[in-house]
């Protein structure tokens, strides 16, 4: 793990409890689900953890991100209450899409979450669109798009870099690569490395340690300031491994179990932690405490949703249009 | 010839065996429908298995999937593709609408596009707003191109032979719902005509069209009117274009009343159609105003409570029935 100095170890322990809290949400959302209490489709976060939390610990407040099918961890990331996404996971009035979107379509805009999103490689074009507009009517801000290996697949992606390059806007791309689509190996459907794509665009594209907190955070940060800058865009291609089944049901059984076992070794949590805690930045105690504090919120926050009225038959027929 | 139980998922993938046993131009491809067998398990049935060499693994690309499907079909295969919801059908618009549709018209009759897309539709899972429309009445809308939308396993099975020999353009619309549904299905060779509807109960007060899902939503409800001694006869259209008019006027002329179901949203949708055809054609069969009974104008909600209120169900069909009684 890169470690540059000391300054770090605030910081570490920070996305360390982002990290856990989005591990701890999921878990539990997990649990729920194997209970038959939630509706529709999960697809879990765990494993990915450091891409979200390295992510937007270099994002200010007001920064624009835009998200996939995959968004829990963006959201949680990003300061979302955890209480309100439980509810609209569980399709109830408290949620952030008052229970109409559910996990597909999960986002907080107070905190410009452009949105979780159920058709893949949709977010590029959207997030290329908030870059847009950041350059044009919010300068100095910068729009970060999170998707997944599969979706670079999809024209969306192709068009969106070029126009991103050409117009040298404030996008940053991070492809959180955990080799997979649904069933099918990443080497059965495209021949190049992610990162090699932004070359055809003209821009830089990064081969990031995706499990590696501050591996992903220094990366970030520096794309960050280049799209901050004017000199814009920047890929990263974040490599990591989701825990589970593409969504809750799938077995994963098309993944190599030996591969599955060294990728768990390489949890991002487990790295973060061994870093805290061979650097004396914290004790075991101390990372107890951290995940003892988001059992219990995500306790409350699991409450709160459940217990969260479900929308009245009115509500189906609201916001079909605004204004 | 024997008859065999299964179920819809079955019934497609066994016409998609036939198909390729006797035709090696036919081709599958598709997200996820190789050794995975398909996210609805369709291509698990035995197709790809037998076929590996001609059951393809894309990437997430749509608009390619079809794309390519109307250049293979006009250099002389036969594909049968797949698209995983028909939320996604509309990346793949410019290729469907203004490409296969219009291919054998524009070129003066010279070229033809013999493939079919087929596409899983329907809400009832709780997958939201991006993986549970009925967006068939925006496919009607383009000429060329023939509607294709079984409610059963025998005719998934019949139609879906008959859609991969014709030599158009064909959208071949699954429900998401009914891939469980079991049936009685002949073992091996059948078609079911593309155009004809099927009769699927007789009465004499009140015609219910119909397609898809909501055929069995319409016999559930006429089981119920069954009890006040109302007779509903039920038609399941099993294509929307072309579509048996004939077949639509000729219950009519029995029953004189007409209540159009679908789970798609009303307006714009494919009853308009057929309230129209029944109108315009049909004006001296009709004793009593035409009704529609269709979901809401909104997108579908992913609440479960929500969901269960967008969906058209057998006691709205009875209560509009009831209406239209008097
Ligand atoms: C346009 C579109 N095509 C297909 C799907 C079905 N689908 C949902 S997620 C997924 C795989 C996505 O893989 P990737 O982008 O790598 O993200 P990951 O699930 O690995 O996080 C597919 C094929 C979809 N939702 N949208
Ligand atoms: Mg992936």
């Amino acid at each position: 793990m890169a470690v540059e100095n000391a300054a770090l170890k605030p910081t570490l322990l920070d996305l360390y409890r982002t990290m856990t809290r989005i591990r701890t949400f999921e878990e539990t959302a997990h649990k729920e689900f194997l209970k038959g209490k939630m509706p529709g489709f999960l697809h879990l976060y765990s494993g990915q953890e450091a891409i979200a939390a390295g992510v937007m610990s270099v994002l200010q407040p007001d920064d624009y991100i835009s998200s996939h099918h995959r968004g829990h961890g963006h959201l949680i990331a990003k300061g979302a209450d955890t209480g309100r996404m439980f509810a609209e996971l569980f399709g109830r009035v408290d949620g952030f899409c008052r229970g109409k979107g559910g996990s597909m379509h999960i986002a907080d805009s107070s905190l410009n979450i452009l949105g979780a999103n159920g058709v893949v490689g949709a977010c590029v074009h959207i997030g290329t669109g908030a870059a847009f507009a950041c350059k044009h009517k919010h300068r100095g801000r910068v729009s970060v798009i999170f998707l997944g290996d599969a979706a670079t697949n999809r024209g969306t992606f192709h068009e969106a870099l070029n126009l991103a390059a050409i117009w040298d806007l404030p996008a940053v791309y991070v492809v959180e690569n955990n080799l997979y689509g649904v069933a099918n190996c990443q080497r059965d459907y495209m021949k190049v490395e992610v990162a090699g794509r932004a070359a055809g665009y003209g821009f830089p594209g990064v081969t990031v340690d995706g499990n590696d907190v501050a591996a992903v955070r220094e990366a970030a940060g520096q794309a960050v300031a280049r799209a901050r800058a004017g000199q814009g865009p920047t890929l990263l291609d974040c490599r990591t491994w989701r825990h589970w089944g593409h969504f809750i049901g799938d077995a994963a059984a098309y993944r190599d179990p030996e591969e599955h076992k060294a990728w768990l070794k390489r949890d991002p949590l487990i790295l973060a932690a061994d870093l805290l805690r061979s650097e004396k930045w914290a004790t075991q105690a101390d990372l107890d405490r951290i995940q003892a504090e988001a059992e219990e919120e995500m306790l409350a926050a699991l409450d709160f949703g459940k217990n969260s009225p479900l929308p009245g038959k009115e509500e189906l027929y609201t916001h079909v249009y605004t204004g | 010839m024997a008859n065999i139980t299964m179920n819809y998922a079955e019934a497609v993938a066994d016409a998609l065996k036939l198909e390729m046993r006797r035709d090696p131009d036919v081709y599958v491809y598709g997200e996820d429908v190789g050794k995975f067998g398909g996210s609805f398990g369709v291509t698990g049935y035995g197709v790809f298995e037998e076929f590996p060499d001609r059951v393809l693994d894309t990437p997430i690309s749509e608009t390619a999937i079809v794309g390519t499907a109307v250049g293979a079909a006009a250099a002389g295969m036969r594909p049968c593709v797949e698209i995983l919801f028909m939320d996604f059908l509309p990346i793949a618009m410019d290729e469907l609408c203004n490409q296969a549709a219009k291919f054998h018209y524009m070129f003066g009759g010279q070229m033809k596009c013999p493939m079919v897309v087929r596409t899983a539709l329907g809400a009832g899972m709780g997958a939201a707003a991006h993986h549970s429309q009925s967006l068939e009445a925006m496919l009607c809308h383009i000429p060329g191109l023939k509607t294709v939308i079984p409610a059963t396993p025998y005719d998934a099975k019949g139609l879906l032979i008959s859609s991969i020999r014709d030599d158009n353009p064909v959208a071949f619309l699954e429900h998401k719902m009914l891939y469980s549904l079991k049936g009685e299905v002949p073992e091996g060779d059948y078609t079911v005509p593309i155009g004809k509807a099927d009769l699927k109960r007789e009465g004499t007060d009140v015609t219910l069209v119909c397609y898809s899902s909501m055929v069995h939503r319409c016999l559930e409800a006429a089981d119920g009117l069954e009890k006040d001694g109302v007779h509903a006869e039920v038609l399941d259209l099993r294509t929307l274009i072309p579509m048996d008019k004939d077949a639509i006027l000729n219950s009519l002329a029995k029953t004189h009343r007409l209540v159009i179901v679908h789970e798609a949203c009303l307006t714009g949708g494919f009853g308009g159609e057929i309230a129209a055809i029944a109108a315009g054609e049909g004006f001296d069969l009709l004793d009593a105003p035409i009704v529609r009974v269709a979901g809401p104008d909104t997108p579908v909600p992913f609440s479960p409570a929500l969901e269960a209120e967008f969906l058209v169900n057998a006691p709205r069909i009875i209560a509009a029935v009831r209406g239209l009684l008097g």
